[in-house]
């Protein structure tokens, strides 16, 4: 067998799959062969490479070539130039900075530059599908080396407590903290569970998918090692249904680790022995909580409990139970591996680590990011995300999800760990990070998570199910421009008594988005309610578009492209809008070559 | 099932094939002329030489990879070699019979076969002239 020479790596997340990468590695497999190549150069299908804004993404290594937004057409030309001659397509390379300046290795870019890569180590770096590529970087080594050496399980937790990890799913606990309550608990008949919460539901949140999708083998690895630590003899992972390219990876790799014998019975010959099964879950926001996740798990309808009894004594099938996130369990060999003072030495006082976030929103760079903790919102936004597009000013940036809240620009030097956000009245949340441009009304964005909560609340709980449906109907008051002063105070006395007395997280958090906006934004809020005004032209009810008789040449254009026929005029003469007629929907304003139409 | 020394063993062989995608730069690069005029003079059995003898010797931490025309295609088939910290070395009128002596002193024992050398090529060409 003669050595191969060059690897291309094509991006397999779900982003880059959308846009047809899995064509883009079959052309190159098709052309390699064509042309003689295939014994010599390797395709290798990756995980996310976390530039999703780019995507597809191809790289070839040995000169680490980052090419973006490839085409199958782009292949023959990438095979005969680079592959085969030796240069590099500078046209397919990624440009940045304002001169346009062709980036050729990836980790030259600001995108990449501010990163530290932990729980995506492998993502984009190896073929999720290969058991050998992940032993080739150093993949079961951290258990093969607790199982050869009989490390005591207890030496195992100590390490994970002093690291300082927190759990990567939003709530932020210690991690080594759960794993030594699951320990401690008995269980009359020696069954106890590790369980994974991949249930990602937040909106814009895709982190834990990348990393199921990118490094499948590092959660098994993870989950086996707690196992071992905390006594558990049985595994389950909670995925969502609608992850299919996640499930079909784990489910690969599953089969994988048993074949090897790295999961099951007698594992790598020490006597034991744990398994993992999935289980799919049907997409409701709920089974994210943890006691409505184990409650799914067992076949019931997915509704959550009062705890306690937590999991950790009382959990799935009344058993002790220890459940983590995705992005906890990815931290782990990394952890054992390097040894837990260096990942203490990573982050803040409080939040040790490196938190990965799903950037969306009105930002240049949509994608995945890794940063130390503590690195402040600015760097995020500005350095890795590469600020609004179209030179928009950044209004603020919403985490968390629905169960968090929105940190504004004034606040945008706010370094990111679970306390600073916390204080601030957001919250780290699972890790999407959606951005805001002048062009969003908060009050609106308010609407939309609070929306999303009616819609996901399990209906268990009155507070939930009423409340949140209450308070969606008066912030629709309020943004139709009927609402009162009086709205407000009562939108705020609400959010009250559903943060103190709805079961579950779910309830309990809905109103952050409301109240954090009411907060920082509380003058657009008045503007809504006292000037009938949105100051942001987002809310139809409120906006009027007018024509400046002053501006206006009589072109005609805007009345051509009126889909309601609202606009009137003769030729060479100042048209006008019919507000009774007019739609909004902003067709004569986009259209007009004068900047003569207004909105306001 | 796997034990213990076969997973270490695949870890060996993985880390090895993986190599090509280290970016660290402390790697050796071996880069082959590939324009037209080195295909054209025979670059790729030389380009295939290398490769084979890489793998039959076991090598790590060796890259090899292609460049475009290095200006003087009466050489050609060229070979450089890049060594961290040292100057580069330009083989020229390569054939795959030079590789395993090139391979063998210096990718593996570091030292320069000068005979096959850019430098050497020139000077007989000089000394040619001159009579």
């Amino acid at each position: 067998m003669s050595r191969v020479r060059a690897h291309i790596m094509v991006c397999g997340g779900t982003g880059c799959t959308s846009s047809h990468s899995p064509q883009i590695a079959e052309a190159f497999e098709q052309q390699l062969k064509a042309n003689g190549l295939d014994e010599e150069i390797k395709v290798v299908r990756t995980g996310c490479f976390g530039l999703c804004a780019i995507g597809p993404i191809v790289m070839v290594f040995p000169e680490g070539a980052c090419y973006s937004r490839v085409t199958p057409e782009d292949v023959p030309e990438i095979v005969q130039e680079h592959l085969i001659k030796g240069r590099i397509v500078t046209r397919l390379l990624h440009m940045e900075g304002d001169e346009g300046e062709a980036v050729t290795s990836l980790n030259d870019t600001q995108f990449y530059k501010h990163q530290m890569r932990i729980a995506l180590r492998n993502c984009g770096v190896i073929n999720p599908e290969s058991i050998d590529e992940y032993i080739g970087t150093d993949g079961y080594m951290a258990l093969s080396n607790i199982l050869e050496n009989k490390i005591d399980p207890q030496e195992i937790i100590d390490n994970i407590k002093n690291s300082g990890l927190r759990g990567r799913g939003g709530a932020g606990f210690s991690t080594g903290m759960k794993w030594q309550f699951t320990k401690d608990a008995v269980s009359p008949d020696g069954v106890k569970y590790v369980a994974c919460n991949a249930d990602e539901g937040d909106p814009g949140a895709f982190m834990d998918r990348s990393i199921l999708e990118g490094d499948p083998f590092s959660i098994l690895e993870a989950m086996t090692i707690a196992a071992y630590a905390v006594g558990g003899t049985q595994g389950y992972i909670y995925v969502r249904a609608e992850y299919p390219i996640a499930v079909a990876r784990l489910e690969t790799a599953i089969a994988a680790a048993r074949e090897y014998g790295l999961l099951g019975e007698n594992i790598l010959g020490s006597g034991f022995s744990f398994d993992i099964e999935l289980r799919l879950g049907a997409g409701a926001f709920v089974c994210g909580e943890e006691t409505a996740l184990l409650t799914s798990i067992e076949g019931n309808r997915g509704e959550p409990r009062p705890r306690p009894p937590f999991p950790a004594n009382k959990g799935l099938f009344g058993k002790p139970t220890l459940l983590n996130n995705v992005e906890t369990y990815a931290n782990i060999t990394w952890i054992l591996n390097n040894g837990w003072e260096k990942f203490a030495a990573i982050g803040t006082e409080k939040s040790k680590g490196t938190k990965v976030f799903a950037l969306g929103g009105k930002i240049v760079n949509t994608g995945l990011v890794e940063i130390p903790m503590g690195t402040t919102l600015r760097t995020i936004v500005e350095d890795i995300g590469g600020g609004c597009p179209n030179g928009k000013k950044f209004k603020a940036a919403q985490t968390g999800g629905p169960s968090g809240g929105c940190i504004p620009a004034s606040l945008i030097d706010t370094p990111i760990d679970y306390d600073s956000l916390t204080a601030i009245g957001s919250m780290m949340g699972s890790g999407g990070l959606i951005v805001m441009d002048e062009d969003n009304c908060m009050v609106d964005i308010a609407k939309f998570f609070l929306e999303f909560c009616v819609d996901e609340s399990c209906g268990k709980c009155v507070p939930c199910r009423i409340g949140t449906k209450r308070l969606y109907d008066l912030l629709c008051k309020i943004t139709d421009g009927k609402g009162t002063l009086e709205d407000i105070d009562t939108i705020e006395e609400l959010c009250y008594h559903l943060k103190e007395s709805a079961l579950c997280a779910l309830g309990q958090s809905a109103p952050n988005p409301v109240l954090s906006t009411l907060q920082y934004f509380r003058d657009e809020y008045i503007a809504h309610v006292v000037e009938k005004r949105c100051p942001a032209g987002v809310c139809k009810n409120l906006v009027q578009y007018k024509i400046d008789p002053n501006k206006c040449k009589g072109c005609t254009l805007c009345a051509k492209n009126c889909p309601v026929d609202a606009i009137t005029g003769a030729i060479r003469a100042p048209h006008s809008i019919d507000p009774s007629k007019c739609i909004k929907c902003g067709v004569c304003m986009s259209n007009c070559k004068f900047d003569a139409i207004t909105k306001g | 099932m796997k034990s213990l020394e076969e997973l270490k063993a695949i870890r060996e062989r993985m880390k090895n094939q993986m190599d090509v995608r280290d970016q660290s730069g402390d790697n050796i690069r071996v880069v082959v002329g590939m324009a037209t005029c080195g295909i054209a003079a025979g670059a790729k059995p030389v380009m295939a030489a290398i490769l084979d003898e890489i793998e039959r010797r076991n090598l790590h931490n060796i890259t090899v990879a292609q460049t475009g025309c290095i200006g003087v295609c009466r050489l050609e088939p060229i070979v450089e070699v890049y060594v961290p910290g040292e100057e580069k070395v330009t083989y020229v009128k390569m054939d795959p019979d030079k590789v395993p002596t090139i391979v063998g002193e210096h990718l593996v024992n570091h030292q320069v076969v000068t005979r096959y050398t850019i430098g050497e090529a020139l000077a007989a060409e000089q000394g040619g002239d001159s009579k």
